[in-house]
């Protein structure tokens, strides 16, 4: 990718400078934006090589049909052009006659057609092979959240991890009280971590509305769909960190779920699942003790800021008309058990999605923050992580 | 416009009489004023429809929020796809149909002038209801204009609102297209036989077929979609057994055919234009015909490849795949017979012949980029990027608006009575086509670099083609002034236009005089 990147800066180089000309007079100053490692380069021109066999066709099946396009453009409009100036009523042309010829027709619509069969040839192999997901080394399920990705590692090494993957990018960078990085928009807290030159067999869902999982360096976009399991697989060739966005429009925060996804060597892989185990251990909370308050709400906040604030905001008072605010809510401050009831099977028809995939620990936490946060002064502030524990039994 | 019916009751046919004032509009049975009406009417839209895009480019102009919340920006997106397709582009390609069928086929007026007023004045309800919707709770639908389900059972209240628009839109469109199939199969004159037909006529035809099939999916689509909200049933809720991807294939088996629903009567225009500025007959007309008619059959087996993402089996990509690349075939014939009328004509360049050029040189690259999106294993890289966005704009703006604008300059002489100002009109041309790609055409490189559509902001890496993009869009956004200043200059004066208006054209809209009369034809002409 690097190597085209570089091709590119030099093509780019005056449509950089036009802009930046219109940058200049609206903002009074650019800064200078990088390549985004694994992810765009700065006004990149063409797809990525990539760091798959499959992005790597891709990009060369696109650069033929490019030429194959750019000759019939050429072919086409150099005899237009040429008779728009040939033949043109202020140069005296008059005009012939002749309006219909059988044998010139049929010329012009066997020879696309035989253009068309010697694109799909090419075509129709590269479908095959992405469509292969047999025997792969590891399969990992992603899992589309509004507005957040999880991953769960189901079969190879690592089986048994799973977690959260959310962007990082701070909110005063979005809203331009900070300068922008050049990876805005396309980092998160938990990569996706995955071993190099094995097949990774991805096995996409979703959990409320349509998203899609893409990673351009891949050459990897599959829908992730509520209710279906779709997959479509990879083998990285190159250790380093490669990024993607969500490519189906789902909702407000579409455009701030990234996807990162770190290649590793086997051996830095297999530290990191030895590491990401033993964290998992540590972190397994205990869901029949009895917490406290202060510890609930402590670690309420922090699964509020990962899970609950894009919609009903920091300051609880949601955005009006579209998500309800928390502050001062009935619901919220109400019974117990119809928080949790809402919390576990969220509310059809709006944008509250079940939150059941958290823990108990975790969904306990966030109901004890909310019921305390904001002013809000419930009759019974804290939820246990075994409230839930019990409404969760059919 | 208005130039050809100020004189109502000045001739002796009192049986024809007509009311004045604003009962002449809201009652209105003449084909000619219910087509000023579509006109206007798309007019209005075309600008609402732009407010909003310039609204979404002015949020793009630089990455970060600014202007608007990604909610509001997506209601943005959603709504200027809906108001342009059935609000603008549609109406519009109608309000030709109506003005130009009757004249073109020697006709008096359209087969049912009452059905023709209901269809028109169904449309304004419609808009209100899509514009109303911003002012519901929770504002206007943002699920995108393809109002894909699971999404589109979150929204709000303006959801309702823009289904019942679009199924009242649908029920107009249909009674549109009876309208236009009963004129043109019964009230052609004596010895115009159906290979005689203009190109115009056969392109519309041949749409409103295409019309009469598809509408009625859509609104089952969107039936579904409503009794899903509201009435407790899962059709695309996987947790009640249904299929949010049934959807889709509905969707596009509608959003397919809708396409060339949106591009057929714009290649009938051009054929028309091409051949009067070339002073040479249309080339190859029989494969002309036989080309749109493959486009339409084609149009229905293609759909899924709007859905190569959602993970169908192979045998399903390929064939979709194949069946979409089958479609360069006529569609190049038509681009191929277009260069051929044009070789050793007599070519000036007055401006719908400027647009009509315009048109196929745009569209063209519109037409290869598809062939590059048809390709599937393609589309995974680019479907759902700003390469489809760059794609698709290329077709309906540079393709269907163009033919739009150029039929506009073309008959806007016989309309009216008089001759548009010339120089404004190659003002507009060249404004529109090159801010048109000044938008466009970086959209293409963001797309490829991997930009999401449909994203309120963006990495740094796409900045500068954003803002570029941001520009054109309001170069393009102020150049559409020119054009209704140029209408409005000609409607109330201007040089007045001959019956033939330009040299020697073909059709026997040129036989009557300029402005053309309230019926267009009382006694059929004959045709040899």
């Amino acid at each position: 990718m690097r190597a085209q990147d570089g091709n590119d800066r030099g093509n780019g180089m005056t449509i950089r400078m036009l802009a930046a000309v219109a940058g200049v007079l609206a903002t009074g100053a650019a800064h200078a934006v990088n390549d985004m490692p694994g992810g765009p380069g700065v006004n990149q021109l063409n797809l990525p090589v990539g760091v798959t066999k499959i992005a790597a066709d891709q990009w060369w099946v696109h650069n033929f049909l490019m030429i194959v396009c750019l000759a019939i453009f050429v072919a086409v409009f150099s005899v237009m052009f040429y008779s728009l100036w040939a033949h043109r009523k202020s140069r005296g042309h008059r005009p012939a006659d002749f309006h219909e010829s059988t044998a010139v027709e049929i010329a012009w619509t066997v020879v696309p057609f035989l253009i068309i069969i010697g694109l799909a040839i090419p075509a129709t192999r590269m479908v095959v092979e992405q469509k292969d997901t047999s025997q792969a080394d590891l399969t990992i399920k992603a899992v589309g959240y509004q507005w957040k990705w999880g991953y769960e590692y189901l079969k190879g090494e690592g089986n048994g991890i799973s977690f959260l993957s959310t962007l990082t990018t701070p909110i005063d960078q979005i809203e331009g009280r900070a300068p922008k990085s050049d990876t805005y928009l396309m980092e998160v807290d938990n990569p996706l971590v995955v071993p190099v030159g094995q097949k990774i067999r991805m096995v996409i869902t979703a959990n409320d509305v349509l998203h899609a999982w893409m990673v351009p360096a891949f050459g990897v976009k599959q829908d992730a769909i509520p209710g279906f399991v779709r997959d479509t697989w990879f083998r990285a060739e190159k250790v380093g960190v490669y990024r993607g966005q969500c490519a189906e429009l789902c909702g407000r925060n579409h455009a701030f779920m990234p996807i990162v996804v770190e290649v590793k060597s086997a051996e830095d892989y297999k530290a990191w699942v030895e590491g990401r185990k033993k964290e998992m251990l540590a972190q397994l909370d205990d869901p029949t003790k009895e917490w406290s308050q202060a510890d609930l709400s402590e670690r309420g906040a922090k699964v509020y800021a990962a899970n609950c604030v894009a919609c009903h905001q920091a300051n609880g008072k949601g955005v009006a008309g579209a998500f309800p605010g928390l502050e001062g809510s009935k619901l919220v401050v109400g019974r117990q058990e119809d928080q949790i009831a809402l919390l576990l099977n969220g509310k059809p028809g709006t944008a509250m999605a079940s939150f059941k995939q958290l823990s108990d620990v975790e969904l306990a936490a966030v109901a004890t923050y909310t019921r305390n946060a904001w002013g809000n002064r419930a009759e019974d502030p804290i939820v246990q992580p075994k409230d839930f524990t019990a409404a969760r039994k059919p | 416009m208005s130039a050809v019916l100020d004189h109502p009751g000045a001739h002796d046919d009192h049986a024809h009489d007509h009311p004045h004032g604003w009962r002449r509009w809201l009652f209105a049975t003449n084909h000619k004023d219910i087509g000023t009406l579509y006109l206007w009417f798309s007019f209005v839209m075309l600008i609402t429809g732009g407010l909003m895009a310039l609204t979404i480019r002015l949020e793009l102009f630089q990455p970060g929020l600014q202007y608007v919340q990604p909610e509001f920006f997506n209601q943005m997106t959603t709504m200027h796809g809906l108001i342009m397709v059935f609000g603008a582009i549609m109406p519009a390609f109608v309000g030709f149909a109506n003005w130009q069928i009757p004249m073109m086929i020697g006709a008096a007026d359209m087969a049912f002038a009452r059905m023709n007023n209901f269809s028109f004045w169904l449309m304004p309800p419609a808009a209100l209801l899509l514009v109303g919707s911003f002012f519901a709770p929770g504002g206007a639908t943002a699920a995108g204009w393809t109002l894909y389900a699971p999404l589109s059972t979150q929204m709000g209240i303006g959801m309702d609102m823009a289904i019942f628009a679009v199924h009242i839109l649908g029920a107009s469109s249909i009674m549109g297209s009876i309208n236009i199939i009963t004129t043109i199969l019964n009230m052609r004159a004596p010895g115009m036989t159906l290979m005689k037909m203009p190109l115009f006529v056969w392109t519309w035809l041949i749409t409103a077929y295409l019309l009469i099939a598809v509408m009625p999916v859509l609104a089952g689509a969107i039936t579904m979609l409503l009794t899903d909200r509201h009435f407790g049933t899962s059709f695309f809720n996987a947790a009640g057994g249904g299929d949010p991807v049934m959807y889709q294939h509905i969707f596009w088996f509608f959003g397919h055919p809708e396409v060339y629903i949106m591009i057929l009567p714009a290649f009938g225009i051009v054929s028309e234009i091409i051949p009067t500025f070339s002073r040479k007959r249309l080339f190859g007309y029989s494969s002309m015909v036989y080309a749109t008619a493959s486009i339409a059959i084609l149009s229905f087996i293609v759909w899924a490849h709007h859905m190569f993402t959602t993970g169908m089996p192979v045998t399903g990509q390929l064939f979709f795949m194949y069946a979409t690349m089958l479609i360069a075939v006529p569609t190049g014939v038509k681009i191929f017979n277009w260069v051929a009328t044009m070789w050793r004509g007599s070519i000036s360049f007055e401006t719908p012949m400027l647009f009509a050029i315009g048109f196929i040189f745009v569209f063209t690259l519109g037409g290869l980029t598809g062939i590059i999106l048809s390709v599937a294993p393609l589309d995974i890289q680019l479907h759902d990027t700003y390469y489809v966005v760059a794609h698709f704009h290329y077709v309906l703006v540079a393709g269907s608006l163009f033919a739009l604008f150029a039929g506009t300059y073309y008959w806007l002489p016989k309309w009216t009575g008089h001759m548009y100002d010339e120089r404004l009109g190659q003002w507009h041309f060249w404004m529109s086509m090159i801010f048109f790609n000044v938008t466009f055409f970086p959209m293409h490189f963001l797309g490829l670099a991997g930009m999401p559509r449909r994203y309120a902001d963006y990495p740094m890496q796409f900045a500068d083609f954003n803002m570029l993009a941001s520009i054109g869009a309001l170069g393009f956004g102020l150049s559409q002034l020119i054009f209704l200043t140029a209408i409005l200059k000609c409607i109330r004066g201007g040089k007045p236009a001959t019956p033939e208006v330009w040299e020697n054209p073909q059709g026997l809209e040129w036989t009557l005089p300029s402005p053309a009369p309230y019926h267009s034809f009382e006694t059929p002409p004959t045709v040899k």
